[in-house]
C-alpha cells in the first residue's frame, strides 16, 4: 500500500476524471494534512495530554489527596452546585425565548434576538465587574443591600449571577435556529385538533428540539463550571466558602501547589473531554454537525 | 427550496405573552440592568475624569497589548485554522475524527485550566519551553505567550466558520475552472478562496472579539507587569482591587463599545456570508 493511498479518497469520490480537478497532488495533501496536524499537536493534544501528566507527577497519592482535601470538595461542592442552579434556568430562558421568537411575529425582534447575543461579546471581566457595581459596598444598591443584611458579592448568589449572565445565550441560540427551520406546522396542527399549549409543548415541541436543547445544555454546563473571570471578579476568594473549582485551581497554582492545581485542573479536563464526547454523540444521533458556539 | 413559506401574521399558538414575558424578564434582570450599572457608574465621572482614566499611558499600553496580540492571534487562527478545516473537509487519514472532535476542546477547556498548562508547557523548563530556550526564544511572560493563549482560545472560531461553508460548496464550480484549464492553485484563489472568504472573515472577526476580552487563559501565561505584559482586562481586575471603581468602569466601558462595534461588525459579516451562500 503505498504512503497517499489513505489520503487518496476524498470525501465524496466522484468519477475519477472530475474527481482529478477537485484534488491536489499527493505532496501537496501530505504536506497540508502535516501541517494541520502538527498544529493541532501543539495547540491541542499537547496541553491536553500535560494536565494529566502534570496532575499525576507527584504519584497517585498526592493526586487523591489534592483532590479529596476539604477546600478541594467544598469547590467541587459549590461548582456542582452552581451548575445546578444555572443550566435549567438559562434552559427554561432558552425554551421561552425561541417560543416566543419563532413561533410569533412582533416589532424588534432581531434587537431582541442581538441581545440575547450580548452577553457573547462582554469580556469575562466586565461580566463580574457589573454585578459589583450593582451589588458590591459601593454600588447602586449596597448600602441598601448592608442595612437589610443580604450578601450578594463576595458569596454565593454573586458567584451564581455571575454565571448566569456568561451562560445566558448558549440555550437560546442552539434552539431558535432549529425551531426557526423546524416551523409551526406541526404544533398548530396538534393546536387545531384540540391540544393545550402545555400538551402541544411536551408532546410536539419538545421532541422534535430534544436534540438541539441537550446540545446547548452540554455546553452551557461546560462554561457554567468552568466560568474564570466572571466568577474570580465577584467570589472573594474565600476558601471553602465562594471558591469553586477554576478558582481553587488559580490559588493552588499561584502557591506553587503545581501537582495539586493540576489534579484539580484534571477534573475540569475530564468534564471538557466528556462534553465533547457528548457533543459528538448528540451531533452524531441528530444527524447535524457542529457550529460556532 | 420551496417558495415563499406562508406564516400568519397572528399565530394560531398559544402562549405569546407569558413566553415572551419571562424572556424579557430574564434578559432584563441578568443582562439589560447589570449592563445599565455600567453606564450609571461611568456617568458619576466627569468627561475629563472620564478621558483622564482611558488615556493614561499604562491604560494605553493595555488596550494596545490587548488588541495587538488579539489581532496577531486571530491572523494566525485565520491562516492554520484556514488549513485545518480544509484538511477536516478534503481529505480522510487515520485520526480524521479525533482531530474534528478535538477543535473543539478550547470552547470546552475552562480558560483557567489552558492558562496554567499553556504557562507550564512554555516556562524555560517546560516540555516546549526547554527546546525554545537554547534559541533564545522566551514564550512564556511575553507577549508572544498572549498570543500562544490567544491562539487556543480563538482556533475553534475559524474552524467552524469555514468548516460548513467548505462542505457545502459546489463541486461543478472547481470541475468548471479545471475543465476551461485553470490549475489547481488558480482554481483555489480565483473560485474557493472567494467564495469562503465571507466565512473566514466572521471567523477571524470572532476569534479577535474573542481575544480582546479574554482573562483567564491569559492571565497565567502573560507575567502581568505594567505597561508590558498587562492586559486590559486584567487592569480592570487591578484597578477594581485597589478599589478604584470608577477608574475600573471607564475603562470597561471604553472595551464595551469597542466589543460592541465588532460585534455589530460581526452580524453585518455573516449577513454577508449568507448572501453569498444563497447566491
Amino acid at each position: 500500500m503505498s504512503t497517499a493511498d489513505w489520503t487518496l479518497r476524498s470525501f465524496a469520490e466522484p468519477p475519477p476524471a472530475l474527481a482529478a480537478a477537485r484534488t491536489e497532488p499527493a505532496w501537496v495533501r501530505v504536506t497540508l494534512i502535516g501541517v494541520a496536524l502538527c498544529f493541532l499537536g501543539t495547540f491541542l493534544i499537547l496541553p491536553l495530554a500535560a494536565v494529566f501528566v502534570h496532575a499525576l507527577q507527584e504519584g497517585w497519592d498526592v493526586y487523591v489527596a489534592s483532590i479529596t482535601e476539604p477546600y478541594a470538595l467544598a469547590a467541587i461542592r459549590l461548582t456542582l452546585l452552581v451548575a445546578a442552579i444555572c443550566v435549567p434556568l438559562n434552559a427554561a430562558f432558552g425554551l421561552a425565548a425561541a417560543w416566543a421568537i419563532t413561533r410569533f411575529e412582533f416589532r424588534s425582534k432581531g434587537v431582541l434576538v442581538s441581545l440575547i447575543d450580548l452577553p457573547f461579546a462582554v469580556s469575562p471581566v466586565i461580566s463580574g465587574l457589573i454585578f459589583v457595581l450593582l451589588f458590591g459596598l459601593q454600588g447602586l444598591l449596597g448600602p441598601w443591600l448592608r442595612e437589610h443584611d443580604v450578601k450578594i458579592i463576595f458569596a454565593v448568589p454573586g458567584i451564581v449571577l455571575a454565571t448566569l449572565f456568561v451562560t445566558f445565550p448558549f440555550v437560546a441560540r442552539e434552539l431558535i435556529p432549529l425551531m426557526e427551520e423546524q416551523g409551526a406546522d406541526e404544533e398548530t396542527a396538534a393546536v387545531s385538533l384540540g391540544a393545550s399549549g402545555w400538551q402541544t409543548f411536551w408532546r410536539v415541541t419538545l421532541p422534535n428540539v430534544r436534540f438541539g436543547l441537550l446540545y446547548g445544555m452540554v455546553l452551557l454546563n461546560a462554561r457554567a463550571m468552568g466560568e474564570f473571570g466572571a466568577v474570580s471578579v465577584v467570589s472573594g476568594h474565600i476558601r471553602g466558602q465562594t471558591n469553586t473549582m477554576p478558582l481553587h485551581v488559580e490559588i493552588l497554582y499561584n502557591e506553587y501547589q503545581t501537582a495539586a492545581a493540576f489534579a484539580v485542573a484534571s477534573l475540569l479536563a475530564g468534564l471538557a473531554v466528556v462534553t465533547l464526547i457528548l457533543k459528538r454523540l448528540i451531533e452524531w444521533r441528530a444527524g447535524r454537525r457542529g457550529g460556532v458556539v | 427550496m420551496t417558495l415563499a413559506r406562508v406564516r400568519p401574521r397572528r399565530s394560531a399558538l398559544p402562549g405569546f405573552g407569558p413566553t415572551l414575558g419571562l424572556t424579557l424578564l430574564h434578559l432584563s434582570l441578568i443582562v439589560l440592568i447589570p449592563l445599565g450599572a455600567l453606564v450609571w457608574k461611568s456617568s458619576t465621572l466627569s468627561a475629563e475624569e472620564f478621558f483622564a482614566a482611558v488615556t493614561s499611558p499604562r491604560v494605553l499600553a493595555a488596550y494596545r497589548l490587548s488588541f495587538g496580540t488579539a489581532l496577531a492571534a486571530a491572523g494566525a487562527n485565520a491562516l492554520f485554522g484556514l488549513i485545518v478545516a480544509w484538511v477536516l473537509v478534503r481529505y480522510r487519514f487515520p485520526g480524521h475524527a479525533v482531530a474534528d472532535a478535538l477543535v473543539d476542546l478550547p470552547f470546552a477547556l475552562p480558560t483557567a485550566v489552558a492558562g496554567i498548562t499553556l504557562t507550564a508547557l512554555l516556562a524555560k523548563n517546560g516540555w516546549i519551553g526547554s527546546w525554545l530556550e537554547p534559541l533564545g526564544i522566551q514564550v512564556a511572560y511575553t507577549p508572544l505567550g498572549i498570543t500562544v493563549a490567544l491562539i487556543f482560545i480563538g482556533l475553534p472560531f475559524v474552524v467552524r466558520s469555514v468548516q460548513p461553508v467548505l462542505q457545502d460548496l459546489d463541486a461543478e464550480l472547481e470541475e468548471a475552472a479545471a475543465s476551461l484549464g485553470a490549475s489547481r492553485w488558480q482554481t483555489f484563489r480565483r473560485v474557493l478562496l472567494p467564495a469562503i472568504l465571507p466565512a473566514l472573515t466572521t471567523g477571524f472577526a470572532l476569534a479577535f472579539a474573542r481575544g480582546v476580552g479574554e482573562y483567564g487563559s491569559v492571565v497565567f501565561i502573560s507575567g502581568n507587569m505594567p505597561m508590558k505584559t498587562e492586559i486590559a482586562p486584567l487592569l480592570i481586575v487591578t484597578r477594581l482591587e485597589q478599589y478604584e471603581y470608577a477608574a475600573a468602569t471607564a475603562i470597561a466601558l471604553v472595551m464595551l463599545m469597542i466589543s460592541l462595534a465588532l460585534l455589530l461588525a460581526i452580524n453585518g459579516l455573516q449577513a454577508w456570508a449568507n448572501r453569498r451562500q444563497a447566491a
